[in-house]
Parts: C-alpha cells; structure tokens; sequence
C-alpha cells in the first residue's frame, strides 16, 4: 500500500504512433486538491481515462488507492467518483431515476439507495427539482448532479474533467466552493483544467501538462519561483527623494530586484513576502510610506512565461 | 478496459464478475423501451396488422371449418385480399421492431455522453453491452409473446374451438423462431450502432442490409446459381443442381430460414423445404400431417441457424465494444 492516493511510475499511452501521455510520473498524497493544467490536447483526459482503468496504459504502472486500476477495476471504480468533462444524464429520466441506476450499478438498493440519494441531492441543492426531468436542468444544475452523481458510492476520490467549463462566473465560484467543501470532508480531488485561475483558487498542487509530459509539478508558488524566478512583487507608494527610497529599498535583505515605476509608485521583488521588512526600510529612510501591496504571481502568468519559453527553445 | 494489452508476461486475471450490474442494465434498458414513444408506435402498429389480419383469416376459415385438423395454426398463415398473412406481415415487422429497439444502443450513450459516466461505475463494459442486448430482446420476447397470446384470444372467442396440445407446441416453437429471428436483427443493429457515431447512420445502414436480404439476395441467388451450376444441356439433373445451388445460396439469408422454418411449423403437411417451396407461404403441399417431431426435424438445420447467426453477431458487437475508445 503506497501513501499516495494516485501514483504513476512512468506511465505513457500511445495511439497509432502518436504519444498522448508520455513518461509520466504523478504523485497525489491523501486529502489534497491537485490540478491538472495545460491546454487542450495536453494529455490531461487520457491519463483520468488510465487512472480509471478506462483505457489501458502502454506501458508504466498505475496506483490508484494502491491498486492497480486494470486489474482491480471494480474495486477501483467503486471507491473513484469520475465526473466527465461533459457530465451526460438521461435527459428523459429525472435526477433522482438517473441517480436510481447509478446506484443499482454501485450495488445499492431498497431504502438504504433511497436514502443516499436523497442524501447526496440535498448536499448539492437539488432536493426540491430531484423530481423533475433531467432535460429540464441547466449547465450548472446539471454539473451538480454530476457531483451528486459521484457522492452515491461515498467516494476516497473524484476525478473532475474540466469541472467549471461552460459554467458561468457565478455558476464556477459556487462550484469551486463545492469542491473545497469535499475537500473538508477529506476526499482527495484530482481535477483537470485549462482555466488557470480557477485552478489557483481551490487546488493545493498543480502539475503543468505539455505534450503529454507533465513539465512542473507544485503549489502555484513553488511554480512562480521556477518559472519566473520572484514569486512575490511588492507594490508601494511612499512620498521622498527618489534617489534615497530606492537606496533604502535596495538593501532590503531577500529582494532581488528594485523599480521606480512612475511618481510615488516603487515596485520590488522577491521571493517570498517581504512586506515588514521593505516598510521599515521606507521609513527608516525618512521618507512617508502612503501604501503597501503585494501581488502574487498568479498562474496565468507562469503558464504564459512557460509557453513563451517553450517556444523559444524551439525556435532555436 | 479489458482489451488485454499485456503489459508484461503474467496473464490478467480480472477481478469479480463481468456480470456485476448487469441486471441493473436489463432492468433499465426494458423500462426505456416500454416506455419510449417509439415503441408505443411499434406496439400500436403490430397489434393492428395482427387484428387485421386474424380477423381476416377468422373470416375464411369460418367458411370451411372442421376441414382441417389444425384451424389454429391457420390463424397465421391464412390470408383473404387484401391482406396478407400474418406471417408476412412478421417477415418485416419484427426486423423493424428489432432495428427500433437497438440501433441507438451504443451510439446514443455516446451522444448523449453518458457512456463514460456509465462505465465509471463497479461494472464492466461486458455488462453493459449484455444488459443492452438483454434488455432489447426481453421488450421483443414480450412483444411478441403478447400478440401472440392476442392472437390465440381472438382465436378462441372467433373460432369458438379451444387449439388442440400439438397447435399449442406448434405456434410456442414458432413464437420461439421468431424471437431469435428478431434476435438477428437486433444483433445487426447493435454492431451498427457501435460502428456508427450517428444513430441515423446506423439506423440506415440496418435497414439497407434487412433491405438487401429481403429485396435483392433472392435474385443475387439466382444469378449466383447460373454462374456457379449452370444449366448447359437441360437435363435434369443439371436442372435440379442449379435450383439446388440456389437454394443454398438464398438459405445465407436469416429471412428464408425463417420463412422456411415457420412454413415447416405451421403447416404440418409440408415435407421438405428443399426444391419445392423457397418462399410461398400458402403453396401448401398436398397429403397428410406430419407429427411435430417430423416437422422440427425438417427444419432443424434453420432452427439452429437463426440461433447461431444471432450469437455471432452479438460476439461481433461485443469484440467491437471492447476494442472501441470511450472518449469523446
């Protein structure tokens, strides 16, 4: 029994020549939220597909729950909720029949079944339209039902396939929510995406995925030092000699690089916040702080830095 | 899923049953069926074409009553203009009951994106094509066990004459032929509708091959024959090798082993389904009954034919499944 939930050791999947997945090597720890970035066509579906055991991998080894997912199938998909990229129901069906017969195929019935599915509808919100038909559903009621659609067989784990695309604002911020809630609960997520800064709000680690290679794996932070170097730029106003608060600011211990940007505006950055330490410096320097922000890198700009980089090191 | 790429030299021993879930499947995939608006047209449709047409054959046979030992059976088989038989009328309806209830199997879990969702659960693909076909076959079975019971009904209150025990086991082999002949035709449109992505594809492409089998093999078969035995010198034997030839050419098709198998079965007088009668319904030979041992014995070779075609083509499906990529 490994300590991960899933594990991977070199697991590559090849279609006709093609590589979809390619030599990886994917690790998540019990309890956590770990997204899978990239764009389209990274290799992020057909890797949930292996993890599932729904397409066999050409060569690697999988673990999911420290079993083999192509060999324990059952047990494997008895313990893993999968919620597609578009969650599909039976549209002629109301939520509460489509949630009858997933819970006959996960071995439930009679009350117990019964139960569960009231259960699991009324955590997602679902419990008064439950008996309406599914075709009626919106997107985001719809994307719901996929969640309470997974929650029947009390999963250790979901796998989420692009969970808040074709959601509205609004509709993705509830649903993120949702997602950090199951998280509470202490199931442990996998979730895919190409939506950066929603992966940034609810995942704990995230892998970035290229051409089926997963290319850095890490929390966003950890990301935004290897890629950009300076994860954090602080952002100040402060009133004085220009010359002088950029002196000041230049001996502040852990920054690695000093702007003037326009007017009262400086800008610094480093590698972790060093807001204490650059206010002091600003008033010791006898010059008036007026504000004090830090930014920190978001994903957006790590994914756009990599790329740029990638395409580069082609060119050459 | 399990098509068994062998990652390394110990063989894949897959864990519990592929069974598991299966009857969840059935029982889902039936309630669809008797629920769906297509099969209450279908219903509605075969109930009328058997009430018409028995109503019709009641009329006849009305007029000579108490000539033939088996009236009930005739119930079938007889037909006054304009309608035919009811067993004409089967050749094509339950081809189109069959295609109906499955051309939409595998593709429409696919358009409609449940497939994945579906096969995430505790089951194999196994179960899921099995319950498919299960459930198809049962809605068939009880279809047309229904009209079947419809049609001893109306025998009995028109005919006034309760069916004797060999009419009885007669017509229950004959219910039998024609599920499994549905069974054909249901197994043909579940491979399509796995080949196909888009349900009117595979709807069309079912229909064309019922159509090919039932409009252009017989004359394919003719043709066939004079190229293969043809008729030089005009004797005999040359003559009666080429009908032959024939014969078992038009025999490929699931609708003359079951032409020739209902013929064999509901007319006890019919001896042979060789040279004489390929597809003439009411040509009935002259002479006496045959007992339903004989008769089954004539038409064995047909009987289990319709059963083999059916299980070939669900084993076509069925390799055809697990060899398919389930991602959109």
């Amino acid at each position: 029994m490994s300590e991960y939930v899933i594990e991977t050791v070199n697991l590559t999947k090849k279609y006709d020549g093609f590589t979809a997945v390619n030599n990886l090597n994917l690790r998540v720890q019990q309890g956590e939220v770990f997204g899978l970035l990239g764009p389209n066509g990274a290799g992020k579906t057909t890797t949930i597909l292996m993890l599932l055991g729904l397409t066999d991998p050409t060569s690697g080894k999988v673990t999911v729950l420290g079993m083999d997912p192509t060999r324990k199938t059952l047990s494997v998909k008895s313990k893993v909720g999968y919620i597609p990229d578009t969650v599909g129901f039976y549209d002629e069906l109301t939520a509460r029949e489509n949630l009858i017969y997933i819970a006959k195929l996960n071995g439930l019935s009679g009350d117990s079944a019964y139960q569960r599915i009231d259960e699991v509808l009324a955590r997602v919100g679902l419990l008064d339209v439950a008996d309406q038909r599914v075709g009626t559903y919106s997107r985001g009621m719809r994307q719901r039902l996929g969640v309470a659609d997974v929650l029947i067989k009390q999963p250790q784990l979901i796998i989420m396939d692009e969970p808040t695309q074709g959601l509205d604002p609004e509709r993705a911020r509830e649903f993120l929510h949702m997602i950090r809630s199951l998280k509470e609960e202490g199931i442990t997520i996998l979730l895919s995406s190409h939506l950066l800064h929603q992966v940034q709000i609810v995942c704990d680690r995230v892998g970035l995925f290229h051409r089926g290679r997963m290319v850095l794996e890490g929390t966003v932070s950890e990301l935004a030092k290897k890629v950009l170097g300076r994860a954090y730029r602080v952002i100040l106003n402060a009133e004085g000699s220009p010359s002088q608060i950029l002196e000041a600011l230049e001996k502040v211990p852990g920054q690695v690089g000093v702007r003037h940007l326009e007017g009262d505006r400086y800008e610094v950055e480093a590698e972790k916040d060093i807001r204490p330490e650059v206010a002091r410096a600003v008033v010791q320097s006898g010059a008036n702080l007026l504000g004090l922000e830090v930014e920190a890198q978001s994903l957006d700009e790590i994914y756009a830095r990599y790329f740029e980089e990638v395409k580069h090191a082609q060119k050459e | 899923m399990p098509k068994r790429s062998k990652p390394s030299s110990a063989p894949i021993e897959r864990e519990g049953s592929p069974w598991t879930g299966l009857w969840a499947v059935v029982t889902k995939e039936m309630a669809d069926h008797m629920t769906s608006a297509r099969m209450r047209i279908l219903e509605i449709l075969i109930v009328l074409t058997a009430a018409g047409s028995v109503y019709a054959a009641m009329q006849v046979l009305r007029e000579t009553v108490g000539q033939d030992p088996f009236l009930f059976l005739k119930l079938f088989t007889t037909s006054r203009d304009p309608l035919p038989a009811f067993i004409s009328f089967l050749v094509f309806l339950v081809p189109l009951i069959s295609i109906a209830l499955t051309f939409d199997s595998v593709n429409g879990e696919f358009n409609r994106r449940t497939l994945s969702r579906v096969l995430a659960q505790p089951i194999y693909r196994d179960a899921l094509l099995m319950g498919k076909f299960l459930g198809a076959f049962f809605t068939l079975a009880l279809v047309l066990t229904a009209i079947w019971l419809l049609i001893f009904g109306l025998g009995i209150v028109g005919l006034g004459l309760p069916p004797n025990t060999e009419e009885v086991a007669r017509s229950l082999l004959f219910l039998v032929t024609t599920i499994f002949y549905g069974g054909i035709w249901l197994a043909v449109a579940m491979v399509f509708s796995i080949v196909f992505r888009q349900p009117a594809t595979a709807a069309l492409a079912s229909i064309s091959v019922w159509l090919f089998f039932t409009v252009f093999w017989g004359i394919l078969a003719s043709l066939f024959a004079q190229v293969i035995s043809p008729v030089q010198i005009g004797t005999l034997t040359e003559i009666v090798r080429q009908t032959e030839t024939q014969l078992a050419l038009s025999r490929l098709s699931p609708n003359t082993l079951y032409a020739e198998t209902m013929l064999a079965l509901l007319q006890p007088t019919v001896r042979s389904t060789g040279l004489l009668l390929p597809f003439q319904l009411e040509g009935a030979v002259m002479g006496s009954p045959l007992p339903l041992r004989q008769s089954v014995l004539i038409i064995w070779p047909q009987f289990t034919g319709l059963i083999a075609v059916t299980i070939l083509l669900f084993a076509l499906s069925y390799v055809l499944f697990q060899r398919q990529e389930i991602r959109a």
